[in-house]
């Protein structure tokens, strides 16, 4: 492991496979919170499914936080090593001039998506990993729809949700279209790539501040 | 026109250095960007002051010498062009402008603005070649077909000068445009086919050990590149380094 991944190329291939896993991770999540909106009864089915299975959760979740944590580190790494390959910075840099300010961002716009994270465990899954596994109650199916949007009661939590699906979709917008660069896909060849990337990486964060503000509005 | 340029001086290459304005009239704007610094030169020889060092050869856009960070932009302003090719008319009166070298670990600066670039030719050493049977019976490089759309993108990647603008312009410092160009030049061709995964692994290899940034993707050295070279050759490059680092 260690080995192939001294080389630049590698660790690209790596961190964009990783992302791109984040993002099919990303789409699962985001259909069953949405399923929140419209009935409590499919969400909490759903989520004791997940909560409860022993495949999604001693096979399909340690391999998500793996993904996740390998993902960052790489991202430290590539960032350390960037940095490093121009010790004296220019007087003046115009970015802007040839590049996006998501593509030059992605550090920052990642740092946030992982302050979230950091919030998101905190929230739920550690809540979920004492109850289950800790103080181990019995399990009650219908739990989690009141559990879930009990959280959003809470303005300051809803916001800080709210502004970090924003910076996810800043990382996405680069990020996305990016990795299949990165696996070798130039989006010459693959017509509606970068138009399918976009779409995804504005809408998907959007349906998630929706679900959020939603909840925040349908209990005040 | 009258101009305040700013621009950096080093004396050597371990010189702290530093950013000297100077104030330069009687441009005009059919000047190129090198011919209006070779006016400001004769301007400090005239005054006994040392002129301000910079890369330059063909001054027609063709060799890749000449190299320059012009308002924070490898070759200034203007696109597909070098700066022998920039034009006084894109900037205007009264204008400042930045003059610094291109800046990069592996682009170390020897002078003023003249930076070694040797680290590219040591890329292109390590595997950038093909091999030729020089026993006497050499087979006519015409004898072995090539098609025609491999042909014109072998020749689009070939077309790389070398100039280093790629890294100069990339956040990251990142040779990868120019590393591609060479790798794809020699990969889509016949010819190139008997050594290339070698190649391929060898090139990256020494591109990462001279101390090259790593890719994230901006595209902004496909922007600033004088001759148009496209990310496709990084997305074959990363195809044919996977495909080599599998086998
Ligand atoms: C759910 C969360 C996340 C998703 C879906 C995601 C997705 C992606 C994708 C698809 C890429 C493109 C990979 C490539 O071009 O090779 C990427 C790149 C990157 N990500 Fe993330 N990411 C997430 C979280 C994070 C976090 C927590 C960090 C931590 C700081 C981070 C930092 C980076 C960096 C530095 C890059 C490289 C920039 C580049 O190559 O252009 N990401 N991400
Ligand atoms: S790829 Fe373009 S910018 Fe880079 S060295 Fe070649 S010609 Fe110059
Ligand atoms: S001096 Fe030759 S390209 Fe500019």
């Amino acid at each position: 492991m260690s080995g192939i991944l001294k080389s630049s190329i590698a660790r690209k291939v790596v961190m964009a496979l990783s992302g791109l896993f984040l993002v099919l991770f990303l789409l699962q999540h985001f259909l069953i919170n949405f399923t929140s909106v419209f009935s409590a009864t499919t969400f909490n089915e759903v989520s004791h499914f997940m909560g409860s299975n022993f495949f999604v959760q001693f096979l399909l979740q340690p391999i998500l936080i793996l993904g996740v944590i390998i993902h960052f580190v790489l991202g430290f790494v590539l960032e350390y090593n960037n940095r490093k390959a121009r010790v004296k910075k220019y007087v003046r840099f115009n970015g802007s001039a040839n590049s996006t300010w998501m593509s030059r961002n992605m550090i920052w716009t990642g740092l946030v998506v992982l302050a979230f994270l950091v919030l998101h465990f905190y929230d739920f899954w550690f809540p979920e990993i004492i109850h289950k596994y800790i103080q181990v109650h019995p399990e009650d199916p219908t739990r989690y729809y009141g559990e879930t949007v009990a959280k959003f009661t809470d303005p300051v939590r809803t916001l800080l949700y709210v502004i970090s699906f924003i910076f996810l979709s800043l990382h996405l917008l680069h990020g996305f279209s990016s990795s299949f660069q990165s696996v070798g896909w130039h989006e010459k060849f693959y017509k509606g790539m970068r138009g399918a990337t976009v779409a995804f990486s504005i809408l998907i964060p959007l349906g998630f501040i929706f679900i959020a503000v939603y909840h925040y509005f349908n209990q005040v | 026109m009258n101009l305040t340029l700013k621009i950096w001086r080093q004396k050597d290459a371990n010189a702290k250095g530093g950013i000297v304005t100077y104030q330069l009239g009687g441009v005009e704007p059919d000047m190129s960007f090198l011919e209006m610094l070779d006016v400001l030169n004769q301007d400090l020889i005239d005054k006994g002051e040392e002129p301000v060092v910079f890369d330059h050869d063909c001054r027609e856009g063709i060799c890749g010498t000449c190299s320059l960070q012009i308002n924070g932009e490898p070759h200034g302003p203007d696109r597909l062009i070098t700066t022998c090719q920039l034009h006084m008319r894109m900037f205007k009166d009264g204008d400042t402008i930045v003059i610094e070298p291109f800046r990069a670990k592996a682009f170390p600066v020897i002078k003023d603005l003249i930076v070694d670039r040797s680290s590219f030719e040591r890329i292109q050493q390590a595997g950038g070649y093909v091999s030729v049977n020089t026993s006497g019976n050499t087979q006519d490089a015409n004898a072995i077909l090539v098609p025609k759309d491999k042909a014109d993108t072998a020749f689009d990647a070939a077309t790389c000068i070398g100039c280093g603008a790629c890294v100069a312009a990339c956040k990251n410092a990142s040779a990868m445009l120019f590393t591609s160009a060479k790798v794809s030049q020699l990969a889509l061709l016949p010819q190139g086919e008997v050594e290339a995964d070698r190649r391929v692994l060898a090139m990256v290899e020494q591109m990462d050990k001279e101390g090259f940034g790593n890719c994230t993707n901006t595209g902004a050295c496909e922007i600033e590149c004088p001759k148009g070279i496209s990310l496709e050759n990084i997305a074959r490059m990363n195809r044919e380094y996977l495909r080599a680092s599998t086998k």
